[in-house]
């Protein structure tokens, strides 16, 4: 096999691995909603928190031994005082086990201590908190797809000898995992895990797309792209779009959980009640603009040394070439939700929709300008 | 902070009281007034915003048309296949929308939003930077971040509060300390601390570089020009007047004195391409053109022009843009006097390098010719019979030249493309229909011209060099804006600014209580922390203070 074959090998392991990843997170949604319909208390963090009083009925049965099926887990205690927990090392001692994890903010994000799959925790009143197996899943899951995956983009760049982003099947592959190397970065400082379905799902059809349509045999470099210009403008423009990505998927969840708080539920035909576990409508708003900001001085980066190069390459640093315009519009919409939340009746619900606005013509410039519009920018190699 | 009424932290609008009868009524706005009104609208947030996302809308059209400036045969193309639609669309300038009327409409107004907006700003933030952090809140209870510590210290609360300062001033905040002390005696102190004034700075320079670009981009681009021209190998020497050049687009302001008289001359021009990888085969690696530069006054020099690294000569750059074939060809008359004989830049078609071009001999034969000519680089036969081309080098080149005579249409004083022939009032003598093979040479080779107007021949392949050759003097100053731009955007985002407030009040049983909160002036994810760091850290250091002797 040669080294872009390889490279191959690894690409479709990391697909496979993230699909595994994506069904974990999809599964803690689902186990999110079951869990807030049956009454729990559900964290940010996926921990299921019973309530005494619930208790009386549910541990009883849950104490008869049905607790390992983790993925719907529900608490592992009798009534009262007494835990009846398989593991006893992971009951926490009632001083410590005040702050019911299930409270938490999120900010410190997976310190639970060492937890065990069907064990619990009682705390002073009781209640008992259990973490989500199938949350810590799909992040090992996802930890391992970025593994592989940066495996087949390396291969890729050696066999290359250059770079492994100068075609749309490389930019697919090094923006992927920028997008998921951002995810889990950004998760070592507020607990944003619940993104896991949309961050692993975007992956994958990212993927999908390009190994199927984006596909092209290794090949030297044109002129053009021959310059330091194109490590650092393609690098900073994919890290931009992985920022925004986080942003769009917090706006967009911003937006259903601002509607479930105004009218009660939110669009009760879909059954999200997994929104009532994730943080309220102001924190994922204020999630979204520190991220969105993040993407946006790197996409004001790209802009300017994206005018470097042209000026090196092409004699001018500004000529409105689609890619150019396309590059600005974003640039300009950012700027717009930037404003918007500054504005006075534009926070919240308005200014999430010009980021996921802002997304959505990433996308645009990304899969449709680079494919479909013609201009000096024609480098998609196919 | 002085910004617009509408900012997200500006207080809220009163409502207009109503009157008597419980109507509200508007005050009545003179001529003065309205233009206040006016200007206010315009410069609020809201118009900013909506400014804003007019402009990226604004922006999207010149996408989906070709542009003039960018892409001029893409227009003429549109043309020719929307003959109904495109004239239409032209009235609305959407052949020149980043020139048009509307466009810049758009974003002069957003700009004279921005000037309006910032100048305020500017002055008050001027302002603010010389004044003192405010008093203490009278309850820090309710603030950020509150915390409240009992210490069993051996210092007063003034004491307590100065090293507070101390600390505060040592992490960057403007610290101003106030006390008093009740009738008891017992003393209250406190200190209020302001930091992140550059938040607000980085925003207004921010702001202020945008205006500079547009400025520069607007006014200092009309000093430049930007011109072509095609030099082949060891052919003519460029010399840097207007009259040498191809085509030529001056600024505003451009002046022709404003050109210095440097000299160009093609020595080789090299290109690479692609041998192995199947599927990239012939794609091209290097283009590298040597050149022989000479300025007034001086030595001839050696350079190489690449793409990606233009020359720098005479105040301007001069990038390599494009490359063709351009096959040296010598016709002579029937007694052998050579009437012309030229290297003819030919026009690439293809990824191989099929070309095409037309020669051009109105004088020194019997009639008028005009020859459209397709040179192969590395010729093969379809096997439909055709001729192309499989590979850009010229490995094996091949020359075909159809044969027309008749008017070429020069005399009539209109310029015409050296890269078109008007066949209009020609007859085609070969190739074609005309039954007659058409003219194929190798080079070396030469064959007689249809009757027996001369003969013609191919001496050999030369390479030919476009050059584009730019000059503009507010280059340097974009950068700088640009590059304060993002400088201003980095402070102006993670800067935080905030307020925050170290109370100690000396307590009846002789401890003392330490209070601290925060405030957020704008964004700052991070303020109960920092408040809380602080409160540690004085805590430390307060406990550090050496017992003192209590009773004394
Ligand atoms: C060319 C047009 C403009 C662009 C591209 C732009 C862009 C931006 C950006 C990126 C920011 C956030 C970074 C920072 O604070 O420095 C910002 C903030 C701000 N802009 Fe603009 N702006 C424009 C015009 C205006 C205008 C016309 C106004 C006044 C009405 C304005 C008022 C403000 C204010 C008050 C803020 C601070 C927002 C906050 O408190 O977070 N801007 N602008």
């Amino acid at each position: 096999m040669t080294l872009d074959e390889y490279s191959i090998f690894f690409l479709y392991a990391a697909i496979v691995v993230y699909a595994v990843a994506f069904i974990a997170f999809a599964l803690d949604l689902a186990r999110r909603s079951s869990q807030v319909s049956a009454g729990n208390s559900v964290g940010i963090d996926g921990t299921v928190t019973t309530a005494p009083h619930v208790l009386e009925t549910v541990g009883t049965a849950a104490g008869a031994g049905a607790v390992g099926a983790s993925a719907v887990g529900s608490g592992a205690a009798s009534a009262g005082t007494t835990a009846v927990v398989e593991r006893p090392e992971s009951v926490v001692s009632t001083s410590t086990a005040g702050r019911a994890s299930a409270t938490d903010t999120g900010e410190t994000g997976g310190s639970g201590g060492t937890s065990t799959l069907k064990g619990g925790r009682v705390a002073a009143d009781g209640s008992v908190s259990k973490r989500s197996l199938s949350l810590r899943l799909g992040m090992a899951f996802t930890v391992i797809g970025l593994a592989l995956e940066v495996t087949a983009d390396v291969l890729r760049g050696i066999a290359a000898q250059r770079v492994p982003w100068a075609n749309m099947y490389e930019f697919s592959m090094t923006g992927t995992v920028l997008i998921v190397g951002v995810f889990l970065v950004v998760n070592t400082r507020v607990d944003l895990r619940f993104l896991g379905t949309f961050i692993t799902g975007l992956v994958l059809v990212l993927l999908g797309i390009s190994t199927v349509n984006y596909y092209v045999v290794i090949a030297p470099l044109p002129p053009a792209l021959q310059s330091a210009w194109l490590v650092i403008h393609v690098f900073v423009a994919s890290l931009g779009t992985a920022f925004f990505a986080l942003g769009f998927a917090l706006s967009g969840i911003q937006l259903l959980q601002s509607r479930r708080e105004v009218s009660g539920s939110a669009l009760k035909f879909l059954k999200l009640r997994f929104l009532a576990s994730l943080p309220d409508s102001t924190r994922l708003e204020n999630l979204a603009y520190r991220v969105n900001i993040v993407g946006f001085v790197f996409w004001t980066f790209t802009l300017i040394a994206g005018a470097i190069w042209a000026e090196r390459a092409w004699g001018r640093y500004w000529g409105w070439d689609t890619k150019e315009v396309w590059t600005f519009i974003i640039w300009v919409i950012y700027a717009g939700y930037i404003h918007a939340r500054a504005t006075r009746g534009w926070r919240g619900s308005r200014s999430a929709w010009l980021a996921i606005i802002g997304f959505a013509a990433v996308l645009f410039n990304f899969g449709i300008v680079n494919v479909f519009f013609h201009g000096l920018h024609s480098y998609s190699g196919l | 902070m002085s910004r617009p009424s509408d900012h997200f932290d500006s207080p809220a609008p009163q409502a207009p009281a109503p009157n008597d009868d419980g109507i509200i009524v508007q005050p009545k706005l003179g001529f003065v007034g309205w233009l206040r009104w006016f200007w206010r609208q315009l410069t609020s947030m809201r118009t900013a915003l909506f400014l804003l996302l007019l402009l990226a809308l604004a922006a999207v059209p010149g996408s989906l048309v070709p542009q003039r400036a960018a892409d001029p045969n893409g227009v003429t193309q549109y043309f020719t296949d929307n003959p109904s639609l495109a004239p239409i669309l032209d009235k609305f300038q959407a052949f020149d929308v980043y020139t048009s009327v509307w466009f810049s409409a758009i974003y002069l107004l957003l700009f004279i939003s921005l000037v309006g907006c910032v100048i305020p700003r500017a002055k008050h933030h001027f302002d603010a930077l010389r004044a003192k952090p405010p008093r203490t809140p009278a309850r820090l209870s309710r603030l950020a971040g509150f915390q409240k510590r009992t210490a069993e210290v051996n210092v007063g609360a003034v004491e307590a509060v100065d090293s507070a300062r101390k600390l505060l001033r040592k992490s960057g905040y403007r610290v101003v300390v106030f006390s008093s002390a009740d009738k008891n005696g017992h003393e209250t102190a406190s200190v209020s601390a302001e930091r992140g004034y550059a938040r607000e700075t980085g925003n207004l320079v921010f702001h202020a570089a945008l205006v500079g670009i547009l400025i520069t981009v607007g006014v200092g681009g009309g000093f430049g020009f930007s011109g072509q021209r095609v030099v082949v190998e060891n052919g003519g020497v460029f010399v840097n007047t207007l009259a040498a050049y191809d085509s030529f687009n001056p600024g505003r302001f451009f002046t022709e004195n404003s050109l210095d008289p440097y000299s160009i001359k093609l020595d080789q021009f090299t290109a690479t391409y692609e041998t192995k990888a199947d599927g990239a085969f012939g794609q091209p690696i290097d283009y590298n053109a040597e050149v022989t530069t000479q300025e007034r006054g001086q030595a001839p020099q050696q350079s190489d022009i690449k793409v990606n690294s233009p020359l720098e000569i005479g105040g301007t750059d001069v990038y390599l843009l494009g490359n063709g074939y351009a096959p040296q060809i010598t016709v002579k008359d029937p007694n052998g006097k050579v009437v012309f004989t030229d290297s003819v830049p030919f026009l690439p078609q293809d990824a191989n390098l099929t070309s095409v071009g037309v020669v051009k001999i109105p004088d020194g034969l019997a009639a008028q010719l005009g020859m459209i000519g397709f040179f192969y680089p590395t010729q093969a036969t379809s096997t439909t019979g055709a001729f192309y081309s499989t590979y850009p080098d010229d490995d094996y080149p091949v020359l075909t030249l159809n044969v027309y005579d008749g008017d070429l249409g020069l005399n009539g004083g209109v310029p015409t493309s050296v890269y078109s022939l008007d066949t209009d009032k020609m007859t085609q003598l070969t190739g074609g229909t005309t039954g007659v093979q058409s003219i194929e040479l190798k080079p070396g080779d030469s064959q007689a011209l249809p009757g027996g107007l001369g003969t013609i021949s191919f001496d050999s392949v030369k390479r030919y060099a476009s050059l584009d050759i730019h000059h503009d003097p507010t280059q340097g100053w974009v950068l700088l804006f640009a590059a304060s731009a993002l400088a201003g955007l980095l402070i102006s985002l993670f800067i935080p600014r905030r307020r925050v407030w170290v109370k100690a009040s000396e307590n009846a049983d002789g401890t003392l209580s330490l209070e601290y909160a925060g405030l957020a002036r704008g964004e700052d994810p991070r303020l109960a922390s920092a408040v809380a760091e602080i409160a540690e850290r004085h805590s430390k250091v307060l406990s550090d203070v050496p017992a003192a002797d209590t009773n004394a």
